[in-house]
């Protein structure tokens, strides 16, 4: 590896990855033996990013592929690093292409490596991953990829901001909280503590005393982050994106913290080096080991025979009470057709729910596809950028919603009854139930929030409760304010408090994030939130103000 | 009536062609629940594109369906989503009519019941007025044609609207009385795919309890009756066999429609029983078992028809849910069809105590389908053995939906606590 080993090179090769450097790792890439190719793509964002101060993407993806030499090139095996502009990675490269040069002289590769530098990182990420798959799920443009190496069966993200490291940080959490096999996290902490390196996750160290009050409470906050980053639904490294279709994949990190005791970039080249010969012996894909945890630490995890039970027990609240109004509802006496209602709207008992029913939804709808359709608009009338905008008209919305019952009532004629209420909160209370079991299947975390915060005001609000406190509490319970709270709860896990102010700046630059994410990557949790949970909490806020 | 079931009509087809117009179309119709190997459109439309180039449309085991479809399909390509909006119109309107009549004689009856003081007094409330039993056909239409499984089958353009539109005719037909359009609709709803077979018997049971012939196997008029029907049956059937073999001229669609739907060959996975069962079976075991879960389907016409004699309608519908429970590749369309008929007997409802958990267990289990599907082949971190459970729950949910309500019905004209009795079994 002697591009590392000499400072002058180091630095001439920082210098030049301001901007992606296309020709230069072209012909780098050919130097040291790989099969080089390149792909451009473009997309315009719906509405800039302020964040990375960008609209209209435009990139290009330098891959170069080492073939294996005696095998069939039926699978491969990725290496990645984002190359962005200023100092964020910019020793990753530099890392990769001297293990590009490196693994080119072994003759024990059984699989393809694929050396990617994506531009634009996870925007880049994509425009690879859909060219590689042959899908197009996002409405990206993209020109083919020439050269393929076969079904990739693992993939690690490198990012390095510097040349030496005090430990490396291992990010799992991806795309709509999926995460990878739990073997790959082991395999990497494993030859980790082999080799010398101290690993992470979460970026927090570890600690030894895990039986003590404040060992404990470090790995309630360490699980804490995870679950999170996983609630997030957004990748949080540029592996996030492999997981969707199927590849094992993790994102590490170099921290360079002002502990004493540093690991230069040989030693990290000869534990990436490691990594790949045990994922190049691989004769299956990873998938013995869980695919859904919680890790306290990188040597204890929490599965999901453990977790699950904990959310099981809060769906039965609400099917319990969906039991007990059920059993309200078919006792009376005196009714005697329209108590056979199913969840499917047919006799006139049920019709009249269908009013709340449907003019929730159709906020949600306005929820989900109003802000960035009417950003021009906003834009016009008010003095705000386009961004603000759209989170404004969200958030706008998001309140305009709470003053709904107040209105529908004027058209509902005459259906303030007993039985409407109930009949309203049994169908919203299943609604809930099922929403929250499919969300937890899928992203548990994000399930388990959202649990924890809907199923009290599901299972408590009728409109004979005290209306102001009851108002306060299902205000405060509601999806828009937990994220808010999410939010500072996160920066103090983090152990970076923010004030109010730089909390809130946060909390919208959040919400702008989602909408992107949906747009760009596919993630779930906007439309989610928009198309369901709002209108579902909707619902009992009408309850709440039943007359 | 005719005002709200127009209106009903123009509402389900609306809703069909927005959704024909969106995204959701493509999506919907590649789901495994919606569309089976025997029913795709997609399948279609390569047999018909194997008919255009002068090949025979069953080469190459992609297209599984009758010559007369396909036949169909060949003029009516450019109109095909308006050929499936008119088939769920036509059943609605089929089914309204059907139930419209199945009232009258229910009411009938009833009213010489009470004439000649057979209902025991503590039965009263079991007595049915005009004026509920009247909106009972408009809710039967709306049950069909707002069914969310109804529209997502119309909207993927799956051949299985066409068989519910054929056997709603058949009941039509049956209901009027006209044994020669019900052997008629029967033939081609057998000819499409097999297991109709069983509804023979229920309607020749009404028709023979319609025309006052005691179903008797010692009399002669009973057999007179019964060879008279089977034998439009089987005639028709033949002459539908006879036609499709000189449609195309071979006989290679009969082990390509009926061999496919007996042998079950194709283990993709659907909302039925077969497809796990006969992935990890052994070869050496495959015939019996094959026996074993085909005869599941038959086996049950017997008894029920010898337990249910004096309600064939009950036998019908229990007929049509037993098929879409076991039949070799259900799909959600086959279910609508006799969800359809469950507002006819909501009477009974308030007898039932587990009714409430069977709707949310089929809820539950509706929604659960397609999460359980991205986890498996997408997401890959759950296996079969998920989305089979969750198939199996959807199934044993589906069995007290039918079961309960016609075993309770046959038990109306005795005392209600007898009714109570058989409710806490149920």
């Amino acid at each position: 590896m002697g591009l590392l080993s000499d400072p002058n090179r180091r630095r001439a090769l920082i210098g030049m990855l301001t901007r992606m450097p296309v020709d230069w790792l072209v012909r780098t890439m050919q130097a040291r033996g790989l099969e080089v190719y390149t792909q451009r793509f473009s997309r315009k964002l719906p509405f800039p990013d302020e964040d990375k101060e960008r609209y209209m993407v435009k990139g290009t993806n330098v891959y170069g592929i080492l073939r294996a030499p005696r095998a069939p090139r039926t699978e491969a095996l990725v290496l990645s690093a984002p190359c962005s502009p200023g100092n964020e990675n910019n020793q990753a490269v530099g890392i990769l292409l001297g293990l590009a040069q490196y693994f080119r002289s072994q003759i024990y590769w059984a699989k393809d490596i694929i050396f990617l530098v994506n531009e634009h990182d996870l925007i880049g990420m994509q425009a690879w991953l859909e060219g590689y798959h042959h899908t197009n799920t996002t409405g990206m443009d993209w020109s083919p990829l020439q050269g393929r190496g076969g079904s990739i069966q693992a993939a690690l993200s490198l990012e390095l901001s510097s040349d030496v490291v005090t430990s490396l940080d291992l990010v799992l959490e991806g795309l709509n909280g999926q995460l990878p096999n739990l073997d790959l996290a082991n395999l990497f902490y494993a030859f980790c503590q082999k080799i010398g390196v101290l690993c992470t996750t979460q970026g927090k160290l570890p600690r030894n005393d895990w039986d003590t009050t404040s060992g404990y409470s470090h790995a309630v906050q360490t699980m804490m982050l995870m679950v999170l980053k996983q609630a997030s639904s957004r990748p949080w490294g540029d592996h996030g994106l492999f997981l969707r279709y199927h590849i094992e994949a993790a994102s590490i990190k170099g921290v360079n913290s002002f502990r004493p005791y540093k690991t230069d970039a040989t030693t990290v080249g000869r534990l990436l080096e490691g990594m790949y010969r045990k994922l190049n012996n691989l004769l299956e894909r990873l998938h013995q080991s869980y695919f859904f945890y919680l890790m306290p630490s990188l040597t204890r995890f929490v599965s999901i025979g453990y977790y699950m039970p904990a959310f099981g027990l809060l769906a039965l609240i609400l099917l319990l009470r969906a039991l007990d109004l059920w059993v309200q509802l078919s006792s009376p006496p005196t009714r005697t057709t329209e108590d056979g209602v199913e969840v499917v709207p047919a006799s006139p008992g049920v019709l009249s729910i269908l009013t709340p029913l449907v003019i929730s939804h159709l906020t949600g709808v306005a929820l989900y596809t109003l802000p960035v359709l009417s950003q021009e608009l906003a834009v016009e009338h008010f003095p705000v950028s386009e961004t603000e905008a759209v989170v404004l008209t969200a958030i706008a919305i998001y309140t305009a919603g709470l003053a709904l019952p107040h209105n529908t009532h004027r058209l509902l004629a005459g259906e303030g009854t007993e039985q409407g209420w109930k009949v309203l909160k049994l169908v919203a209370v299943l609604y809930l139930a099922v929403l929250l079991g499919c969300t937890a299947l899928i992203n548990f975390s994000l399930g388990f929030i959202l649990a924890l915060t809907l199923v009290p005001l599901a299972a408590f609000i009728t409109p004979h409760v005290p209306k102001t406190l009851s108002a306060v509490v299902m205000v405060i319970l509601s999806p828009g304010l937990t994220l808010l709270f999410a939010v500072f709860f996160f920066q103090e896990l983090q152990e970076t408090p923010v004030t109010l102010q730089e909390g809130w700046m946060l909390y919208l630059s959040v919400i702008s994030q989602g909408i992107l994410d949906h747009a760009l990557y596919g993630s779930l949790l906007y439309p989610l939130a928009a198309l369901l949970v709002y209108p579902c909490w909707l619902l009992f806020w009408n309850i709440l103000f039943w007359k | 009536m005719a005002a709200p079931l127009a209106l009903l009509l123009i509402v389900a087809v609306t809703i069909r062609a927005a959704l024909f117009r969106t995204s959701l179309a493509n999506l919907i119709s590649e789901r495994v629940e919606v569309v089976s190997p025997l029913n795709a459109w997609k399948r279609v439309v390569e047999g018909l594109a194997l008919l255009d180039l002068d090949i025979s449309p069953y080469s190459g085991d992609v297209f599984h369906e009758t010559p007369m479809v396909i036949y169909l399909f060949h003029f009516l390509m450019d109109y095909a989503e308006i050929t499936f909006m008119l088939a769920d119109c036509l059943t609605a309107v089929a089914l309204y009519l059907a139930v419209k009549d199945y009232n009258k004689q229910v009411f009938r009856k009833q009213k010489f019941a009470l004439e000649a003081d057979r209902i025991p007094m503590d039965c009263l409330e079991l007595i049915r007025s005009p004026t509920e039993m009247y909106y009972i056909p408009l809710k039967v239409a709306m049950f069909y044609l707002l069914n969310p499984f109804t529209i997502v089958s119309c909207v993927a353009k799956c051949t299985c609207g066409l068989n519910n539109a054929v056997i709603a005719l058949f009941i039509l037909s049956t209901m009027r009385g006209s044994a020669l359009l019900s052997a008629i609709f029967l033939a081609l709803a057998t000819y499409q795919s097999i297991y109709p077979l069983t509804l023979c018997v229920p309607a020749l049971l009404y028709l023979l309890q319609r025309l006052y012939i005691p179903v008797n196997v010692r009399r002669s008029s009973f057999w007179f009756y019964t060879l008279q029907y089977l034998f439009m049956f089987l005639g028709s059937l033949l002459v539908l066999i006879c036609l499709s073999f000189f449609l195309l001229g071979s006989w290679d669609f009969l082990p390509a429609v009926y061999g496919f739907i007996l042998s079950v060959p194709d283990l993709t996975p659907n909302i039925g029983l077969f497809w796990y069962f006969f992935a990890e079976m052994f070869d050496h075991f495959r015939l019996f078992f094959l026996c074993v879960f085909q005869i599941n389907v038959f086996f049950y016409t017997l008894p029920l028809s010898i337990k249910l004699k004096e309600h064939p309608v009950f036998l019908i519908f229990m007929q049509i849910a037993l098929i879409a429970i076991f039949k070799s590749y259900p799909t959600v369309g086959d279910l609508s069809l006799y969800m359809a008929f469950l507002p006819v007997w909501n009477h009974l409802y308030r007898f039932l105590r587990n009714i409430f958990l069977v709707s949310c267990v089929l809820l539950a289990c509706s929604a659960l389908f397609p999460v359980l599907w991205h986890l498996w082949i997408y997401a890959g971190s759950a296996n079969s053995n998920f989305y089979y459970a969750i198939t199996l729950l959807f199934s044993v949910a589906q069995v007290p939906v039918c079961l309960s309500p016609s075993l309770l019905s046959s038990r109306e004209s005795s005392s209600k606590t007898a009714l109570f009795t058989h409710s806490l079994l149920f």
